[in-house]
């Protein structure tokens, strides 16, 4: 970060530039969902059930409809009754048989039976927010409790609760990738094979903004105007009107103003936005809804919540010969917009890992149960499928006696494009410059002399190793589409040159946090050899970008970065045929470099803002040839995946009578190809390490398996990492550009919650490998350590 | 049933007839209309709502206006220079990018006033990690904050 | 929050007048009361504002005590030159108490009377042997804390100050919940002059005294004088936190290295 605060012109592409859109998050200007009022708005409150499985018997609406101020109340009958569809599942899984996967509805509000504590059930609109908290206590719903199953593995049970008839086996898909016989034969010459039983905790993304929404239809117009707390707000008004209400795509105008972080939750289409929207027309009033955070926890999608057996074949040398996974994912209660996408595509596929893994196959279950619906958080099937790898890989190195770092160089990818036996073709890559990187960074070499140091004074210090890869800048639309995406993943940019050369980018992308706003501003700035000060970047708003697919996935830069480089080579294209009409010359003489166009080898030159001037001033213009104007848009589809990888060290201590883990050294160095603004990208993986931390050590989201309550409704029992349970991170990078997209990026906002959970529990074990600990649960909180230490040393007195 | 509240925010007075239920933060969010004060949580653990009363960092959403009767409230609107000038500590988020989506940013700052006011010079990383226990971020892994407030507490000492 | 009827009191006794007048809840930090009533746990139909009685607030030093006004922030506790030079412990423990903001506004007074079972305060009370004054009596620790969100306190009563003795050498330590940071077991010893006293928070329905601890202790004012009393989980809470028996081998090792600190 010794990169100059302000750059005015000339490349700014690597240079450290402070974030345009700090201004107003400073000042408390920002505008955030919440933050916006309209006249006339109403209040929604949202009544939720209190059981996680029941038959709904009756409501009967007479008391909260005559409560003061109250202004419509309404349940599933009412938009059953009005033909609101069910909640659309965006990927179709194909099963092992060859089946589609079942696809039971998910009603906005619940009809007949409720399938989770917090579903909902109604919702009750007032003047004022506490007239509708008021008058939906007034509700009388009568319920009729039945049987609950939480647990993924018991609701395969034979006899466990049907979730949805449509699935009486609570099976959603069992889906497969990989060759199994190939990996049978690799097991057979096995040497040595490593087993581990891995449970991925259940996570609760807790973006800091609650999700809100503020829907507005007018009557004049016949039109919506729909402020949602939002990472996609195209893909949000798609999916909204065409598959639920009906509503031409046109008449609906979708705006994701500021958004308070999302982290893979603020992607999918909610029951709660969908009935107001609606009902703003019912009541003909807009009608606001922001979470209280008890509603976050119950209803946001939740993340991760896997089982997996895991085993991982070797040869005498410590060779990987093959790789074989069942995985059992729990989908809660009904399928969530990209639910079935996590444990498959984003999952099975990363199982190679950085290893040259000849034979892979992985099987997996996803299965319906009455928790709330599971989708994409940071990371989606990544960080799920890196824990399964680099724990066994870990293990495998215990039990052989290997050394970590050795044993991973021995099986590092190193001959690019590499073809893995799950699907991914890798572009580029040098996993061992990574993993010399952070063992370097981490000292790696001191780290004896720290472990006897800290013995001195009673504590255990351990030192844990993740190299991981991710799948990034999603997708190839064709090859996404052949494996069940029912939407497209490009990505639109448009570039609007103004009559004075300045120039404002419209990009499909959405910024949550990320920096957009700076990340490509410079982008464009360097491209056209303009101040960063003359370029601003609009994003979020259905009513001024022509499309988009949003954000999710570190698809930004690699995919939406690219398509306003693809408009910004149409700008150039232009700029260069009104240059050569200007200076007389022909257009293949023209170059541009710097913000001027010149005529090669010569003194001729004309700077960008007169190109933009004579596009919109058409006075000496080759009009016959060329329209006026200067404003380009481009959609640009990737051709291949990008491949971030990187090695993450954690080093621990552990006090062994109490059982608290201090991380006391956090290394990562990943490779995220070329990188725009390091500044903001340590700024990622930070939040990225802090969250896959946050998994290895403090969260977990619990329901109770008798009353299917979530256990951890509120921060008083979800434990989200505070700023005295993190470290300072030594984070740095190496760089092997993409091959495949025009900026050489990969995208680096998942890295850290992918890296992470692997290298702290590796850690862990390895500090109490001495008193005989070879596994321990995530999260490792102080009594699941300590009660890891009473079993080992149980077994041993035995 | 309403109540009478007189305080000052941001050097300004402001008296007004207030449902007793009304928490600080919905003062300051509807009643004033500055929004840059959030509401991240119901349980008082976010501190996204932070805001000084009498110079104090308090959670606006654990008061009940009412309490204010004759407090000085400061809110993140109140703290830059006149002409918009950032405040020492804004400038410091700024330069050390220790904020991201900006949600919890303003309880974050009005907390690292607070903890530079109490702590001066004394201010030690684990000063300061142990000084924002009661803010939440989930976007910076709270390296760069601490960077920041070492920074700002720097700056505010015109050191 | 349900409605409710807001009144300031300006004294003591137009407090307790309103108390007895109203049936209400007495307000005094708000921390855990307003956060109650956001969640609809408690529904008082009277608040009765003790923010702005002056003589409820302060720190002063009576003979051989420390003596702290009901509505002094936990804040001026831990920041307080007096406590920290007579009781160095306790203004650890408010230096502890929930975050920099609730520091800020809650108060004594507030923490005891709610007799939170995981709350710092009551650790200190007890393990210090305050005495709880109100505007009727004297309360000695002992007698203050009756159970789960229970104490002494009649429905008029109002606490004005606490009374901690200055004990010869104290300290207390808290074993933090990970998600709340609340006290999952916190332990307060007390060197007296005349004994040792061990009280512990978060780990019980209620705070509790030790009194096995207490005895070895006073013996010998050693970690290791603990090493063979064995603390019963059978009354100790068990949640996804802690189960009780982690939580009575943490209340060993605090105890221990409490001792270990307060002896220094």
């Amino acid at each position: 970060m010794n990169a100059p605060n302000e750059v005015a012109t000339g490349s700014l592409i690597g240079a450290a530039v402070r974030r345009k859109e700090d201004a107003r998050f400073l000042t408390g200007s920002g505008r955030y969902t919440d933050d916006i009022s309209l006249p006339g708005q109403t209040y929604a409150c949202f009544v939720r059930s209190p059981h996680a499985h029941a038959r709904i018997v009756k409501i009967d609406k007479s008391a909260a409809l005559k409560a003061p101020g109250v202004l419509g109340v309404f349940t599933g009958d009412d938009l059953a009754a009005d033909k609101v569809g069910s909640l659309p599942c965006g990927w179709l899984i194909t099963d092992v048989n060859g089946q589609p996967m079942k696809e039971p509805p998910h009603p906005p509000l619940a009809q007949d039976k409720v399938r989770y504590v917090g579903d909902h059930v109604a919702v009750v609109i007032a003047e004022t927010y506490w007239q509708a908290k008021d008058a939906a206590e007034r509700l009388d719903i009568e319920y009729e409790p039945l049987p609950a199953v939480v647990d993924a593995v018991e609701a395969l049970r034979p006899g466990a609760p049907v979730v949805h008839e449509q699935a009486p086996d609570n099976l959603c898909f069992r889906w497969s990738l990989g060759d199994k016989a190939a990996t049978d034969a690799a097991f057979a010459k096995a040497h040595h094979v490593t087993k581990l039983d891995i449970v991925n905790n259940r996570l609760i993304p807790n973006a800091i903004e609650p999700r809100a929404a503020l829907a507005h239809y007018s009557r004049a117009e016949d039109a919506y105007t729909l402020y949602v707390a939002n990472q996609n707000p195209h893909v949000e008004r798609l999916l909204m009107t065409a598959f639920v209400l009906g509503v031409p795509e046109h008449k609906m105008r979708v705006i994701a103003p500021d958004v308070g972080g999302g982290f893979g939750s603020k992607i999918f289409l909610y029951p709660e936005e969908t009935v107001i929207t609606w009902a703003s027309k019912k009541i003909n009033r807009p009608i606001k809804w922001t979470a209280e955070r008890a509603e976050a926890f119950l209803s946001d999608a939740h993340g991760r919540d896997h089982h997996t057996h895991a085993e991982l074949a070797l040869d005498k040398d410590g060779k990987f010969l093959g790789l074989r996974v069942k995985t059992i994912a729990n989908l809660g209660a009904y399928l969530s917009t990209f639910g079935s996408s996590v444990p498959t595509y984003l999952y099975g596929t990363l199982l190679a890992g950085q290893y040259t893994t000849p034979a892979i196959y992985v099987e997996v279950d996803a299965v319906f149960t009455n928790t709330a619906p599971v989708d994409a958080y940071r990371g989606a099937g990544r960080p799920e499928a890196t824990y399964v790898v680099e724990r066994l890989v870990s293990t495998a190195a215990r039990e052989m006696g290997i050394d970590q770092a050795e044993i991973r160089r021995r099986n590092f990818i190193t001959k690019f494009p590499y073809q893995t036996p799950v699907a991914l073709t890798y572009d580029t890559g040098d996993y061992n410059a990574c993993l010399e990187g952070a063992m370097k960074l981490a000292d790696v070499a001191g780290f004896p002399k720290r472990r006897a140091e800290a013995e001195k004074r009673g504590k255990l210090r351990g030192l844990g190793y993740s190299t991981y890869i991710e799948a990034c800048g999603l997708a190839p639309s064709n090859i996404a589409g052949a494996l069940g995406a029912r939407a497209g993943l490009f990505e639109v940019g448009e570039i609007r040159v103004n009559p004075t050369g300045t120039v404002t980018v419209f990009t499909g992308s959405h910024s949550h946090g990320q920096g957009h706003e700076t990340t490509f501003a410079q982008v464009v700035a360097s491209r056209l050899g303009i101040p960063i000060e003359n370029v601003d970047v609009v994003h979020g708003d259905t009513g001024r970008i022509p499309f988009g697919m949003g954000t999710y996935g570190s698809r930004s830069i690699a995919v939406g970065g690219a398509a306003i480089m693809k408009a910004l080579d149409k700008i150039e294209a232009k700029g260069k045929k009104i240059a050569a009409h200007l200076l007389e010359a022909a257009e293949s003489d023209i170059e541009f470099k710097d913000g001027v166009f010149r005529v090669a080898g010569t003194d001729k030159s004309i700077p960008f803002a007169q190109i933009a001037l004579a596009a919109y001033v058409p006075h000496n213009y080759p009009l016959d040839k060329l329209e006026p104007g200067l404003n380009e848009t481009a959609f640009y589809d990737p051709t291949n995946f990008t491949f971030p990888a990187g090695a993450h060290i954690c080093e621990v201590e552990v006090d062994p009578e109490t059982g608290e883990v201090d991380i006391v050294n956090f290394t990562a160095v990943d490779d995220f190809g070329n990188v725009i603004n390091p500044m903001i990208v340590e700024g990622q993986v930070h939040g990225g390490i802090a969250q896959g931390i946050g998994q290895a050590l403090l969260e977990h989201a619990i329901y109770d398996k008798e009353s299917g309550q979530l256990v951890t409704g509120s921060y008083m029992d979800y434990a989200l990492p505070r700023a005295d349970d993190l470290p300072t991170f030594k984070v740095d990078t190496r760089a092997t550009p993409c091959t495949h997209n025009p900026l050489g990026v990969k995208g680096c906002g998942e890295a850290g919650a992918i890296g992470a959970p692997p290298a702290v529990i590796e850690a862990i074990i390895d500090a109490l490998a001495p008193l005989g600990v070879k596994d321990i649960p995530m999260p490792a909180t102080p009594q699941a350590v300590w009660r890891a230490i009473q079993e080992a040393k149980g077994r041993a007195a035995a | 049933m309403t109540t009478s509240v007189s305080l000052t925010v941001n050097g300004k007075p402001v008296s007004a007839e207030i449902d007793p239920r009304m928490l600080l933060v919905q003062f300051i969010r509807e009643h004033l209309g500055l929004t840059g004060t959030h509401v991240g949580c119901d349980t008082g653990q976010c501190g996204a709502c932070t805001v000084l009363v009498d110079g104090n960092a308090i959670k606006s959403c654990m008061v009940l206006a009412a309490q204010m009767q004759g407090a000085e409230v400061t809110t993140i609107e109140g703290i830059g220079g006149p002409n918009g000038d950032l405040h020492p500590m804004q400038a410091a988020f700024k330069e050390c990018h220790g904020l991201q989506c900006g949600f919890c940013t303003p309880g974050m700052v009005m907390s690292a006033i607070d903890l530079v006011k109490r702590n001066g010079k004394a201010l030690t990383e684990e000063a300061i990690r142990a000084g924002l226990d009661g803010n939440l971020c989930r976007c910076t892994g709270y390296h760069n904050i601490v960077k920041a407030v070492q920074l700002g507490a720097a700056k505010m000492q015109g050191v | 929050m349900y409605a409710f009827e807001f009144h300031r009191a300006t004294s003591v006794e137009e407090a307790a007048a309103l108390l007895a007048k109203t049936q209400g809840k007495l307000l005094a930090g708000g921390q855990s009361l307003v956060g109650a009533m956001k969640l609809r746990l408690s529904s008082p139909s009277s608040v009765i504002d003790l923010g702005g009685i002056a003589e409820l607030r302060g720190i002063r030093k009576e003979k051989n005590a420390i003596v702290i006004g009901a509505t002094t922030r936990h804040a001026e506790v831990a920041a307080s030159p007096e406590v920290r030079k007579a009781i160095p412990a306790l203004a650890t423990l408010a230096e502890g108490i929930g975050d920099r903001q609730v520091r800020n506004m809650g108060t004594l007074g507030g923490s005891l009377a709610n007799n939170d079972p995981a709350a710092d305060y009551p650790a200190g009370v007890l393990g210090l042997g305050a005495t709880v004054r109100t505007n009727k009596r004297a309360i000695a620790a002992d007698d203050f804390f009756r159970g789960m969100y229970e104490t002494a306190l009649g429905d008029d009563e109002i606490i004005t100050a606490v009374s901690f003795p200055i004990p010869r050498r104290a300290a207390y330590l808290k074993f933090r919940n990970p998600a709340s940071r609340f006290a999952l077991v916190g332990v307060f010893v007390a060197d007296t002059g005349t004994g040792v006293r061990v009280a512990v928070t978060g780990a019980a329905p209620c705070v509790f005294r030790v009194t096995d601890m207490e005895a070895a202790f006073t013996k010998s004012f050693t970690p290791d004088a603990i090493k063979s009393v064995r603390v019963d989980p059978g009354k100790l809470n068990s949640d996804i936190h802690a189960s009780a028996e982690y939580r009575a081998h943490l209340i060993g090792v605090l105890a221990a290295r409490a001792v270990a600190q307060a002896a220094k």
